[in-house]
């Protein structure tokens, strides 16, 4: 589904990306580890548009789409979504007007007719029960107040809503205590099916307890420098990202 | 045209060569006050752009034109209840119209309770004479020449009495339509008289019915909020962009009286809104209010003026306005607290977005303190809609325009929220969001497009 060829990107002129190459498949859940800076959350964003980073070579196809040309909606209603490391808050906004919005631009990019409110709000019950949000969330504001484990829950809720075809979890366990770690973890595994996919960005083992990959890449200095199977992340916990610098010299 | 001419030239000429007409079809204390006024405008000017506390906005050229007036008091065969509808549901409210610059009362307006009183400054010369001659003119200041010409014209307006104890159960309702096929000046004054213990709240929509023609509202409201007294005044323009409008709204409140004025601007051509509150007893509560949204080349210039002359009273004033296109806004608001006014705690602030790379606004928080023992504060902000929450809507697949339309929506949330008059609240979200998605219709409210 997800062909990522020779990928280059910068921001603010300093290249960040240097060439990473990377194909998923249906069904198939991707770990991509690295240290600190080696550009692993410039990828979750260059996939999905943000504007603030310029693509300076190689190409990426979604489903055979150019990705890169579409806008980040277009990229959203093709089956990309990305779980934010850092949720935005948007005061003002509640979640059922965000949501709803959210929900029927994609109905209307496929051809389908608006959700009427009250098989909304019954698709909005239903999800946030994938990690247990409770009912006041709807008239809540985006992410305002929102605890960290509920920035994160929230995040899969719109995931759950949204039914992507390829998810980026990009460091979603950061800032979770156990207990919501599992929540999250749950709500992602449920979601799990054998048509869709998931790249998931961690610096830890932790999370892969929870959510299974079948690969894990290692991101450093821009380049995917490594990729096995997930006995990889295992081998990385114990070795330390002094293992990856030291092969490469340094 | 040369804007260097002297535009009031032409409104003392008309003045000069037809002042018995004029005082011919005007109560006595209209005319009363005309010769003052006339002469107040002796070796006057309108004021230019970029005098002091007009630096963006020329109200010389707003009076250029060479509208007409009528002088004469023609009434046009027409009930404006079969040409408007007001759109807010569920808005129970006596209704009262002004067609071009006539009142009329509508059938609502019958059910107004004892003791309440909504007329025209015409029939509260006769049936209120000692209230037009205690309070007509006595707020509004002659120094400001666009007040004094209306003073010098005007020769008509309405009168809401409230007599002390009483409470106007129904919100009264003022639409003023306009409707012209050559340019005409509207010359209007209100005119609000709350005794103590008097509970009243009004909605004044402003609409302009005919689409190429230019025109201009000279408007000037006084308003006396007695002791205990309570009162909301809701000012809605949604004219059209031939439309000018200068409007000084006066309000003088006693001990424990608590107003809200909100100004609401959603579509015009060009607006000039003065706001002058004297908060002139204790334990008084003001709320002074707006939003303004502003595409194309709308222009809309706030000035308010909150003179707290009495300790323990309490004023909050938020504006917000919106911009995109070539819009121009503009605000400029001075809080005064007189000396020995202790525990006054007196708020200003004003939020802007310009929305676009040519909108403009234009803004000058002013705070003049004299009396130690205060809480006082004002703010003031441009920015642009904020990228990450941009960016954030569209990775959930909201297009940038409908990303847009949400956040300047819930950046004017708190003002609509401050509307203390439910139905009203209900509507101007659902106005709001149609004004920001280019829905809403510029139609003067005709029945066929708003329903």
């Amino acid at each position: 589904m997800l062909k990522i060829k020779d990928l280059h990107a910068s921001v603010e002129g300093k290249e960040i990306l240097k060439g990473v190459n990377l194909t998923v498949r249906p069904g198939e859940v991707h770990a991509i580890m690295g240290p600190n800076g080696s550009g692993k959350s410039t990828l979750s964003s260059v996939l999905t548009g943000h504007p603030a980073f310029t693509v300076t070579g190689g190409e990426v196809e979604f489903y055979g789409k150019d990705l890169l040309a579409l806008s980040p909606e277009d990229r959203a209603h093709e089956g990309l979504f990305l779980s934010f490391q850092y949720p935005v808050e948007i005061p003002g906004v509640s979640m059922v007007n965000f949501m709803r919005a959210a929900v029927n631009e994609k109905r209307k990019y496929n051809g389908q007719e608006p959700l009427n409110a009250s098989d909304f709000l019954k698709l909005m019950r239903e999800k946030r029960a994938v990690v247990q949000l409770d009912n006041k969330l709807a008239s809540r504001a985006v992410n305002e107040g929102f605890s960290g484990g509920e920035k994160k829950r929230n995040e899969i809720f719109q995931m759950a809503m949204l039914e992507p075809r390829l998810s980026i979890l990009d460091e979603t366990d950061s800032g979770l205590d156990i207990d919501a770690l599992r929540i999250v973890a749950s709500g992602v595994n449920q979601l799990k099916s054998k048509d869709n996919a998931t790249i998931v960005i961690t610096h830890y083992q932790r999370l892969l307890d929870y959510i299974k990959p079948d690969f894990v890449h290692i991101l450093y200095k821009g380049r995917i420098v490594m990729s096995a199977g997930p006995e990889l992340a295992l081998e990385l916990e114990e070795k330390g990202y002094d293992w990856i610098k030291q092969m490469h010299n340094e | 045209m040369n804007s260097m001419m002297n535009s009031l030239k032409q409104y003392i000429d008309l003045h000069d060569e037809h002042r018995e007409l004029i005082e011919a079809h005007a109560p006595q204390a209209l005319n009363n006050l005309r010769q003052q006024a006339r002469q107040a405008l002796e070796g006057a000017t309108l004021p230019l752009k970029g005098q002091e506390d007009y630096e963006a906005t020329d109200l010389n050229a707003i009076f250029a034109p060479d509208y007409g007036v009528n002088i004469g008091r023609l009434d046009f065969d027409i009930d404006p209840s079969a040409v408007f509808h007001c759109d807010v549901p569920n808005m129970s409210t006596c209704m009262y119209y002004t067609y071009n610059d006539i009142f009329h009362p509508s059938n609502t307006a019958r059910r107004q309770e004892g003791g309440v009183v909504v007329e025209s400054l015409a029939q509260a010369a006769v049936n209120h004479p000692q209230l037009l001659d205690r309070y007509y003119g006595r707020l509004a200041s002659l120094d400001d020449p666009t007040v004094a010409l209306n003073t010098m014209l005007a020769q008509d307006g309405i009168l809401v009495y409230v007599p002390a104890g009483f409470t106007a159960e129904k919100t009264i309702q003022l639409v003023n339509i306009l409707n012209y096929t050559r340019p005409m000046m509207v010359v209007r004054r209100v005119l609000v008289v709350l005794e103590e213990n008097a509970h009243a709240r009004m909605l004044v929509c402003d609409h302009t019915q005919s689409a190429d023609v230019d025109c201009l509202t000279s408007q000037v409201v006084e308003v006396f909020a007695g002791e205990n007294a309570t009162f909301d005044y809701y000012d809605m323009e949604e004219s059209g962009p031939l439309t000018h409008r200068v409007s000084s709204i006066y309000v003088h409140q006693s001990a424990g009286s608590n107003v809200l004025v909100d100004g609401i601007t959603l579509t015009n051509g060009i607006t000039r809104n003065d706001y002058h509150v004297v908060v002139d007893g204790e334990h008084a509560e003001t709320q002074l209010l707006g939003m303004t949204i502003a595409s194309g080349t709308q222009h809309v210039d706030t000035h308010t003026h909150l003179d707290h002359r009495a300790p323990r009273c309490h004023s909050n004033e938020m504006f917000k306005y919106v911009l995109g296109d070539q819009a121009v806004g503009a605000f400029a608001g001075k809080i005064l607290v007189q000396p020995d006014c202790p525990r006054v705690e007196a708020y200003q602030g004003n939020r802007n977005i310009c929305s676009s790379n040519q909108a403009k606004m234009y803004t000058k928080p002013q705070l003049e303190i004299y009396t130690d023992d205060v809480k006082c504060s004002h703010g003031t902000t441009i920015g642009q809609l904020d990228d990450e929450a941009l960016y954030y809507m569209r990775t959930r697949g909201i297009s940038l325009d409908e990303a847009r339309n949400l956040l300047m929506q819930a950046f004017m949330a708190d003002v609509i929220e401050a509307v203390r008059l439910d139905t009203l609240r209900d509507r101007l979200r659902y106005l709001v969001e149609k004004r920001f998605n280019g829905t809403l219709a510029n139609c003067g409210a005709c029945a066929a497009v708003c329903h």
